[in-house]
């Protein structure tokens, strides 16, 4: 795992709920006390990262959240525009063409571009030779990516693009970015899931599209918010043969306690399962019984993770 | 609440339940009597899982289950056969239809892109409104980051085929006379220096043939639109009680306001009770287990309570956002729910 944050690009995807955007944040701190330069970076209009740090949302720009961790929204008509600009080599002809109706019919004709032009500006901010004029480079850009299947569209976008265009500049530069993001060298696909049946499912589901789709692969597997196991398999039996009458405090007591064993056990088995049937290493984060998530709990994870790595 | 309803549309962020919710929904009202049907587009699964099945495939099957009077039917939409079906439906003549299946920028769209996707969910539910076979549709929407792209779709496909955009690509054709205002010249010269001739030629066919077709789509995306706002519909917004996922809820409450859509009830899924209130009771649980058992147990309660108070507390947030609304709350469970039995045991909460 630890070889995932020597990579370029690190896309976090997963089923919706599993706590993404947490796991792109602790991986940052990771690897900003690596030493390295990084990037978080979220899409689609979403900014909940720099509000873990209890900073404002960023937009478009790249913001530093702490030293060396930097912080980024890619939208995608932000996206398409600066696009359009490199494009072109000019602002004005951008905006002209950005403006007008012809323009925004096609981009909505072609409902994936949001997707390419958003994965074309990561795919930027992952380049050693940073397109963006006085920008600098970063060494590592992890991206809260979207949940499972509209991650996997977002990755692909640049092949769908590619092999719809065939030839001509759009070609070109999809395929280009195509390579990036299918190299395993160069970029990470890292999967965020819970201890349950159906997000086990669709994480091993992921790996077989990453590869079917992309010739990708899953290079680790988080999962979060696993229970701790307090209880022994005989301490849970002799909480259960309570005697006595117990106060109804007492009762919701032993209720309770058997709930979390029952939970944690089930959880124990589908880990077993994930472990048993995916190709990645497999990574465990605590549940945290915190009634928010802020900047001391992500702390506390990534040192957590660190030391699993 | 689904009384007198004919369509159920679950949404909600995605991890909160949506689809357990939706077969949820489903399975009770068929063990009520009604012949229903619960579709979904997400292709992992989900709703197979939940139901008990191995698979789902783009045909309607029956859930084999005794529900008395009632059928439970389930299907997995597949968004590119709906829309090869629709040109097929909406071509006025066999050269047109296969000149648009086999173009190739329609043959990449319709097949790999997301936004698709929710549109295709929309026009097979009122498809299979139309037909009448089935007393309640319910309708699994897609975990998208932003819940409400699917609201969006019948809209944003009618403002792509809505015949301005076509003008530009069909008056006198692209490679044909020259007859553009200097203004669109312009545009198009940028255009062809961004794709290259051979994309825009491609584009260029795709929508002549395509245009043909625009105003049978634009009507048929506009009936989709006035059946979603129809009083036949119901929207469930499905959450939990997290806080993020609350944010989203009531974000979303209001996008369904704006957009005229019908709302039902909130169902908060996974909540944590609160565990009954009382003094001593590390002191009592210590005397009946043993100190350190005890202790754990204790220390257990506590954690339980932190995360019910949490929940009551968003749970407040939550109704005062959305007023005098119906609210369902539906307790955590130990057991994943991933079976009938596990629908009906979430079923006493929602019904």
């Amino acid at each position: 795992m630890s070889s995932v944050l020597d990579k370029r690009l690190v896309f976090v995807t997963g089923k919706g709920g599993t706590g993404k955007t947490t796991v792109t944040a602790a991986l940052g701190l990771i690897a900003a006390r690596q030493g390295k330069r990084v990037m978080v970076c979220e899409v689609a209009e979403q900014s909940r990262i720099p509000n873990l740090f209890g900073l404002d949302g960023a937009g478009f720009e790249e913001v530093e959240l702490a030293k060396d961790l930097w912080a980024i929204s890619v939208d995608p008509d932000h996206a398409r525009e600066e696009w359009l600009r490199f494009q072109l080599h000019s602002g004005a002809m951008a905006g002209l063409l950005n403006s007008s109706r012809i323009f925004s019919y096609l981009a909505a004709a072609a409902p994936g571009l949001s997707e390419l032009v958003t994965v074309g500006k990561v795919w930027e901010l992952a380049q050693l030779e940073r397109k963006k004029t006085k920008a600098s480079p970063y060494d590592v850009v992890i991206v809260d990516a979207p949940a499972t299947g509209h991650g996997v569209a977002m990755l692909r976008a640049p092949k769908t693009f590619r092999d719809a265009t065939r030839v001509g500049p759009i070609a070109s530069q999809a395929n280009h970015i195509h390579t990036f993001l299918a190299d395993p060298k160069q970029t990470a696909v890292v999967a965020v899931a819970l201890a349950e049946d159906m997000p086990v499912n669709e994480t091993l589901d992921l790996g077989g599209r990453l590869e079917e789709e992309m010739g990708q692969h899953l290079q680790a597997i988080v999962v979060n918010a696993l229970y701790p196991e307090r209880f022994s398999g005989a301490e849970a039996e002799t909480i259960a043969a309570a005697n006595g009458k117990p106060s109804p405090a007492a009762r919701a007591a032993i209720d309770a306690a058997l709930s979390e064993h029952e939970r944690a056990r089930a959880q124990r088995s589908q880990l077993r399962r994930l472990k048993r049937d995916a190709d990645a290493p497999v990574t465990t984060l605590p549940f945290l019984f915190e009634p928010e998530i802020g900047a001391e709990q992500v702390e506390a994870l990534s040192h957590d993770l660190e030391r699993r790595l | 609440m689904l009384r007198r309803k004919e369509i159920c549309v679950c949404a909600g962020s995605g991890g909160v339940g949506k689809t357990t919710t939706s077969a949820a929904v489903a399975l009770g009202m068929a063990q009520r009597g009604k012949k229903v049907i619960v579709l979904t587009i997400d292709p992992a699964k989900r709703l197979a899982n939940s139901l008990g099945l191995p698979e789902l495939g783009n045909e309607e099957r029956q859930v084999p289950i005794d529900t008395g009077d009632g059928e439970l039917w389930a299907m997995m939409l597949d968004a590119k056969r709906t829309f090869d079906d629709l040109v097929e439906w909406h071509a006025p003549d066999e050269q047109t239809r296969d000149a648009v299946l086999n173009n190739r920028i329609y043959q990449e769209l319709s097949n790999a892109v997301a936004g698709s996707q929710e549109y295709m969910a929309m026009e097979k539910l009122h498809e299979l409104h139309n037909e009448g076979r089935y007393d309640l549709l319910v309708l699994d929407t897609p975990p998208t980051r932003n819940a409400l792209d699917f609201l969006d779709a019948p809209k944003r496909l009618s403002r792509f085929i809505d015949s301005r955009s076509l003008q530009f690509f069909t008056s006198g054709g692209l490679f044909g006379v020259k007859v553009f205002s200097r203004g669109t010249g312009v545009i198009f010269s940028m255009l062809k220096r961004l794709t290259g001739v051979d994309l825009l030629q491609d584009l260029s066919e795709f929508f002549q043939s395509f245009g043909d077709m625009a105003s049978g789509f634009r009507e048929r995306a506009n009936r989709v639109t006035d059946l979603l706002a129809d009083s036949r519909t119901t929207f469930l917004l499905v959450t939990s009680p997290r806080y993020d996922a609350v944010d989203e809820a009531v974000f979303f409450h209001h996008r369904l306001k704006d957009a005229g859509m019908p709302f039902g009830a909130a169902v908060v899924n996974r909540m944590h009770e609160l565990p009954a209130k009382g003094n001593g009771v590390a002191g009592e649980v210590e005397a009946l287990l043993g100190p350190g058992l005890g202790r754990k147990v204790a220390s257990n309660l506590e954690d339980y309570r932190r995360l019910a108070e949490r929940d009551q507390l968003s749970l407040e947030a939550l109704r005062k956002r959305l007023g005098r609304k119906p609210m369902i709350e539906v307790p955590d469970m130990e057991q994943d729910i991933h079976d009938l039995e596990g629908l009906t045991r979430m079923g006493q909460y929602l019904f």
